[in-house]
């Protein structure tokens, strides 16, 4: 298995390598689970890149509060003060600290590789992936690692962050609120209420990163509903909007450090569903989940990630 | 007993022949909602709206009001809960025969709250004009068509995918419960993939020496079914309910009103989910831990007639497995 640096060794001398091993790291991780369970597969292969950067160098993040391997969840005897976030994941709150949102938490799967390889989760922590009793559920929750927030239920997660970047500008904290979304639940109306809110509000601590895969469940966003121009839509509303493509680290890097004043930034990370694994171009546009019909096709897959985690 | 796949995709494409207004609607979910088959035999009369709830209820309003017969397919959660102002004031206030299928109800998904149905039943039945209905076999799940067309007004339908069970021969008629036992100790009402779970118990409670007479309740709003009300004035013990749901405002709520204002003095017991939100979970682990499946069956008939009923957990895992959730209903979440 293709491994990113260990735990606090990330070097920023050489940021771009690191995050490439991430990257290369969550496509990996997400293709061996999909093999042996099925999963959002498609999902690892748009946005590892945009989980690497963030994980690996561009998010200020303190080191993680959680125990390697999460703990079990038992919901049925839940009890308030007993409830951990899986936001420990990503460090203490701290006003210097950088706050990270995910919208489309059935992009869990990649959230927990993006852990294990930035050496927030141990490896086998994605065995419980899942299953029952544990956190690391197949739609993330906000005691899953890496969540905050019940986002789900779409369009929900960037209005709460947008509470929470109001909140921390008023608290005078310089720390940044981090939002991931997908590009088909921009078809929500609630995304262009929080848009609308954050951009009149002046919420320039926000960050906003879209990855622009172009897929829904059904199939290609284009011939279901289609979002385009979205850079026009984000700038009418207020937003500074920087496009990029989505597999750049450099690029994704610079739309980052976009300077913004007064506005919150939302960067249009334009990506490809079946990056880093082309034999999944063959189900386009079909990708949403993926689960392998035969030992045929497994074996195929097989051999597709031993070149991943052995390339040449 | 037999399992069957895809029951509702067959009976939309009948559905989508017999009545030519009707008109199928999706919330970016066609083959998780099987209605794949109808929009590809009918493409024009198929609209995928995306994922924009509100505006696809509002929308459907707008087509009942010049005559169609929209069919809204998405997960429950998204209607009952996203859409609900949408729902209330431009379908139920309208009294507009727009007809909502609401997928993954409580257990029947591992997709945690977010996905999970688990008061739908509560919030729509307090809606003025709105009918509900839930099924829990492939045979209710048939009964649809007919069903809908017996309902003037707006129709929810707490809906089943994938691979579901066939319990009953005959189809089922709007405000009459399916009798699947008689007996005189106590009255078992069941809804949904609750008496599929509750059949794994009865068997094994009867051969204690209960006389269960046994109920599947399908429509939960009209709640005036003479049926029921004999069930429940006959038992000598009590009544049980067990639904895949919250007990406030679910199939035990509506039970409790009949007695209540019935005059039937017996205790009832409301086997469902206490008041609380699911987890991610398979369906077994959830019925078992969240106490909504056959062990509180068991545990609810000994607490009405006071005895030890000697069933073991061995014989319990022997009895028929409800496995209601395929392999295949985990994807396309």
């Amino acid at each position: 298995m293709t491994t990113g640096p260990e735990p606090g060794r990330i070097s920023n001398r050489d940021w771009q390598r690191d995050c490439r091993l991430i990257a290369d790291g969550i496509r990996a991780r997400a293709l061996a689970h999909t093999i042996v369970h099925g999963g959002y597969l498609s999902q690892a292969c748009s946005s590892a890149e945009i989980f690497a950067l963030l994980y690996g160098y561009q998010m200020n993040l303190g080191a993680s509060e959680g125990p390697l391997l999460p703990r079990r969840y038992e919901g049925w005897k839940d009890r308030k003060e007993e409830r951990v976030s899986g936001m420990i994941y990503n460090g203490v709150r701290a006003p210097d600290a950088d706050r990270f949102f995910i919208s489309p938490t059935h992009y869990a799967l990649v959230v927990y590789a993006a852990l294990i390889e930035s050496g927030r989760l141990a490896p086998n922590a994605l065995d419980q992936f899942n299953t029952d009793g544990s956190t690391v559920e197949m739609i993330g929750g906000e005691r899953s690692p890496g969540h905050e927030v019940n986002g789900g239920s779409f369009g929900q997660a960037i209005s709460q962050a947008a509470g929470v970047a109001w909140a921390r500008r008023r608290a005078g904290d310089t720390g940044k609120v981090w939002i991931f979304l997908g590009d088909g639940e921009i078809q929500e109306g609630q995304t262009w209420e929080a848009v609308l809110s954050m951009a009149f509000l002046g919420l320039e601590n926000i960050k906003v990163l879209v990855d622009v895969n172009g897929q829904q469940v059904d199939g290609r966003i284009s011939g279901i509903m289609g979002l385009e121009p979205l850079a026009q839509k984000f700038e009418a509303f207020g937003c500074a909007v920087e496009t990029v493509d989505g597999h750049d680290l450099e690029a994704l890097h610079d739309a980052c450090e976009t300077h913004h004043p007064g506005k919150p930034l939302v960067v249009l990370a334009y990506t490809e569903p079946y990056r880093g694994i082309p034999l999944l171009k063959e189900r386009f546009p079909y990708l949403h989940y993926i689960r392998f019909k035969s030992e045929a096709e497994r074996d195929r897959y097989r051999d597709a990630l031993a070149d991943m985690e052995h390339p040449g | 007993m037999k399992k069957e796949r895809q029951v509702h995709r067959k009976s939309l494409l009948e559905w989508g022949q017999q009545q030519p207004e009707t008109v199928v609607i999706s919330g970016d979910l066609t083959s998780a909602c099987e209605a794949d088959g109808f929009a590809e035999a009918y493409p024009d009369r198929f609209i995928n709206m995306g994922m924009m709830e509100q505006n696809m209820i509002g929308f459907a309003a707008g087509l009942a009001r010049e005559g169609l017969v929209p069919l809204v397919h998405t997960f429950g959660v998204f209607m009952y809960r996203r859409a609900l102002d949408q729902v209330e004031m431009s379908v139920s206030y309208a009294d507009l025969p727009v007809r909502m299928f609401g997928f993954l109800p409580g257990v029947t998904t591992p997709g945690g709250p977010s996905h999970q149905a688990t008061n739908d039943v509560a919030v729509l039945r307090s809606l003025p004009n709105m009918s509900v209905v839930e099924v829990g076999d492939a045979a209710d799940i048939e009964s649809l068509y007919s069903i809908a067309r017996s309902v003037s007004g707006p129709l929810y339908v707490r809906m089943l995918r994938g691979e579901v069970s066939r319990i009953f021969d005959a189809p089922f008629v709007l405000n009459r419960a399916r009798i699947l036992s008689a007996g005189t100790d106590i009255a078992l009402l069941t809804s949904g993939v609750c008496t599929e779970e509750a059949l794994r118990a009865t068997d094994l409670i009867r051969d204690a020496g209960m006389s269960i007479a046994h109920l599947h309740v399908t429509t939960l709003k009209p709640f005036d079914d003479p049926t029921l009300f004999d069930a429940i004035s006959n038992c000598r013990l009590g009544v049980i309910t067990m639904e895949n749901h919250t007990t406030i405002g679910g199939l035990g709520s509506c039970v409790a009103d009949v007695m209540s204002t019935g005059g039937i003095g017996r205790r009832l017991i409301k086997i469902g989910l206490n008041d609380q939100y699911l987890q991610g979970a398979s369906a077994p682990y959830l019925m078992k831990n969240y106490c909504m499946g056959a062990e509180s069956l068991i545990a609810a008939v000994e607490s009405l007639s006071g005895q030890r009923l000697g069933i073991t957990p061995e014989q319990l895992a022997d009895a028929m497995v409800s496995d209601f959730v395929g392999e295949n209903q985990v994807e396309a979440l």
